[in-house]
């Protein structure tokens, strides 16, 4: 799960690791009452979940609180890669003297926590990465024994040649890694990690993926979840315990299993066709599961075929067809449907699907081929679905 | 033969008596499955469809002198639930539950390979040897007893796989899967050393799918230790990047762990990768013919590798305790000898 800016700040301020002050807001009002209680030159600061915002228009300076009301009516409601901004930080500008990165990620392949820090910080890091990456600094921790302070010395050391830096950035660097853990965390970013003329090291940004595994023991940080940042259908599967991903293609897929959902997906495209979404109904039989994620795949106006791959295995299919049968009869599809159940209780799954009229098929590579000849005799989508 | 599991598997299940774990003790046994307990704290000295429950896992162990676990309880207690087993001296750990904290897993899988044990999974559906016995959820109808190992990160693909090898009439030794998640116990290259080193196992099916660089690592081990044919197939070709594809593991980040590079990292080792999941026993027994129209040549070569690697001479491959827990010592050991 990916958290604002704002609110990994204010996990950032409870552990103690320096920021600017800060407040959020969703109103050309608001952010100018902010900026006249700051009185003093703010940035103002898009909050969506993607990066580059910088780049794409989302950060301003504003020198007094007129300043501050223009930009924060052109940063509310603008575009950054597909998502509307509805938020914007609005912080006290800082005298920058010095920008560097700190990161902490799950390295796969070491199974172990690793810091990244760079000299290099700032809107270019992953310019950085890609060209030279060798001015990127990696250190692997040991997870049971965790950070040890001289670790941290020894990452800072790189950042600065000022002890008093050192210092500072190290007391970060041990706050972070402790962030890290406390929440659960995927990933936690700060950059640029900058330096004032006056000599204090303060993250000027914050960010914060929580490894969604560990949501349930963070009741704190789970409710920081901005459903208005997300797909509608995202959500709706999300809460329906389905595993949703949403394609721009025509072919809406419902298969048991993520690694089945993925290869009847693939399997679409090299047919070619376009799948619509990646769609696992997880291991059980619930036919509710089956009603939301045929709900989901219809309310797409792309969608012209749907693809429904079971093989099952402890999934029983007699189950999952009595959940076609009900969301069938409650959805009245307008759209062709192609079944393939094979496994367990598949005899059984057959004949319940007798019931309505849809067609099947029995390998994985004929259901594919089949719902994209269905597709493509398909007429466009306008005005067949309420 | 078989790999990791047999016959004399003696195998406790922690959760029993929760819903999934007594259907799936139930499955089990009816398979052949050695089933001689289950764990569930607090309920010691009743019994689940006619296996003993205890209640703790060290309880198990003295009473039956189990050496395998396999664990279906929530996320919350699944971590628990591992350190209880390898503290009880259990060498082989599958952990079923999906939805474990990645964090977590840093530090158990630090304490599992400290310990000499092995874990497989979490978030795995486990394995099965036909004929022999099956720790898990694998369905027992789909598998066939034969010459060709599967490993995978997945479940449901693993059956499609297995079902379509079994109906072309190619059975298997063993059939594993690792799990989906982003931090597992045993990796590709764990499960391909010991289809290496099984005698009865001609050939290896690697299942993968998109995120880290497991796939891209066990093709490297693939072209440099292995003698046996492995053919490949990757899911997730279409799957945007950020987007975490139903498995904690199956994402693609920072532009990196796409199926592409993986195919092109297997077929750059020699590995044939189907499109779809029916390609697999066409390509496995052409590898296989391959393999076996030159058998002189491909046994020197056998026999030379594995020397170089340290691995026990063909025909005396049976797998002690010690070197399946560390292979890596047993490497070092055979490389000072020489």
């Amino acid at each position: 799960m990916k958290i604002h800016e704002y609110q990994a700040k204010e996990i950032f301020a409870a552990a103690q690791i320096p920021v600017p002050l800060g407040q959020v807001a969703s109103s050309v009002a608001e952010v100018a009452s902010i900026a006249e209680s700051y009185g003093r030159p703010v940035m103002i600061k898009a909050q969506v979940h993607v990066g580059g915002r910088g780049k794409a228009g989302g950060i301003q300076y504003a020198a007094n609180v007129e300043a501050a009301r223009v930009w924060a009516q052109k940063i509310l409601g603008m575009d950054i890669k597909g998502l509307t901004v509805k938020k914007v930080l609005v912080t006290e500008a800082a005298d920058i003297a010095s920008e560097s990165y700190v990161g902490i990620i799950i390295d796969r392949a070491q199974k172990k926590p690793v810091i990244m820090v760079s000299a290099a910080g700032g809107i270019d890091i992953e310019e950085v990465a890609a060209k030279t990456p060798e001015k990127i600094i990696k250190m692997a921790v040991d997870p049971t024994t965790g950070l040890k302070a001289y670790q941290a010395r020894e990452l800072a050391g790189n950042l600065y040649k000022d002890q008093a830096l050192v210092r500072q950035a190290a007391d970060v660097i041990m706050k972070l890694y402790d962030v890290y853990w406390k929440v659960d965390a995927s990933l936690v970013e700060i950059n640029p990690l900058i330096t004032t003329p006056s000599g204090k090291v303060v993250a000027l940004d914050a960010k914060i993926n929580i490894d969604d595994n560990g949501l349930y023991r963070h009741k704190d940080v789970a409710a920081m979840r901005d459903l208005d940042a997300e797909d509608p259908s995202e959500v709706e599967a999300r809460d329906g315990d389905l595993s949703f991903v949403k394609l721009s293609g025509n072919i809406g897929c419902i298969v048991n299993g993520a690694g089945l959902a993925m290869a009847t997906m693939d399997l679409v495209k090299y047919y070619g066709g376009d799948p619509a979404n990646f769609l696992d109904i997880g291991g059980s039989s619930n036919p509710q599961k089956v009603l939301t994620a045929m709900r989901i795949i219809l309310r797409d106006q792309n969608v012209r075929a749907i693809l429904i791959n079971i093989f099952g295995g402890i999934t029983r299919c007699d189950d999952v067809a009595n959940g076609i049968v009900m969301a069938y009869e409650e959805l009245k599809p307008e759209i062709p449907i192609v079944v393939r159940l094979t496994g367990t209780n598949a005899d059984k799954a057959k004949v319940i699907l007798k019931k309505v009229n849809l067609e099947s098929a029995d390998t994985l590579d004929n259901v594919v081929k089949k719902a994209i000849a269905l597709a493509e005799l398909e007429p466009m989508a306008e005005g067949r679905i309420q | 033969m078989s790999i990791l599991i047999n016959k004399k598997t003696k195998v406790i299940v922690q959760g029993i008596t929760g819903r999934d774990g007594s259907f799936h003790a139930e499955q089990m046994k009816k398979y052949g499955t050695n089933v001689v307990g289950g764990v569930t704290p607090g309920k010691g000295g009743t019994e689940v469809n006619g296996i003993p429950v205890f209640n703790s896992v060290a309880d198990a162990v003295a009473k039956t002198k189990a050496n395998t676990s396999v664990i279906y309880v929530p996320p919350s207690f699944a971590i628990d639930a591992v350190y209880e087993a390898v503290d009880a001296g259990i060498s082989l750990i599958v952990c079923i539950t999906e939805g474990v904290p990645a964090n977590d897993m840093l530090k158990v899988y630090d304490y599992v390979k400290s310990r000499g044990a092995r874990l497989i999974g979490p978030n795995c559906p486990g394995l099965i040897s036909p004929g022999e016995s099956k720790v898990g959820i694998m369905p027992g109808s789909i598998v066939k007893k034969g010459p060709v190992g599967v490993v995978s990160r997945s479940g449901t693909l693993t059956y499609e796989a297995i079902w379509a090898l079994t109906c072309a009439g190619i059975g298997q030794t063993t059939c594993i899967g690792i799990g989906g998640d982003q931090i597992i116990g045993t990796n590709f290259i764990d499960t391909l050393e010991l289809f290496e080193a099984d005698p009865a196992t001609k050939a290896v099916v690697m299942i993968g799918e998109i995120g880290g660089t497991d796939e891209e690592m066990a093709a490297e081990f693939v072209r440099k230790k292995m003698t046996k044919p492995v053919v490949g197939f990757i899911a997730g070709r279409m799957a945007p990047p950020g987007k975490r594809m139903g498995h904690a593991g199956a994402i693609i980040s920072g532009g990196s762990g796409t199926a592409k590079e993986k195919i092109e990292a297997l077929n750059k080792a020699g590995i044939p990768v189907a499109v779809s999941p029916t390609e697999i026993p066409a390509l496995i027994r052409e590898k296989m013919q391959a393999a076996a129209r030159k058998p002189a040549a491909k046994k020197a070569a056998t026999v030379k590798k594995a020397k170089g690697i340290g691995k026990v001479k063909p025909g005396k491959a049976i797998m002690t305790k010690k070197q399946r827990i560390a292979p890596k010592a047993r490497k070092v050991g055979a490389k000072k000898r020489k």
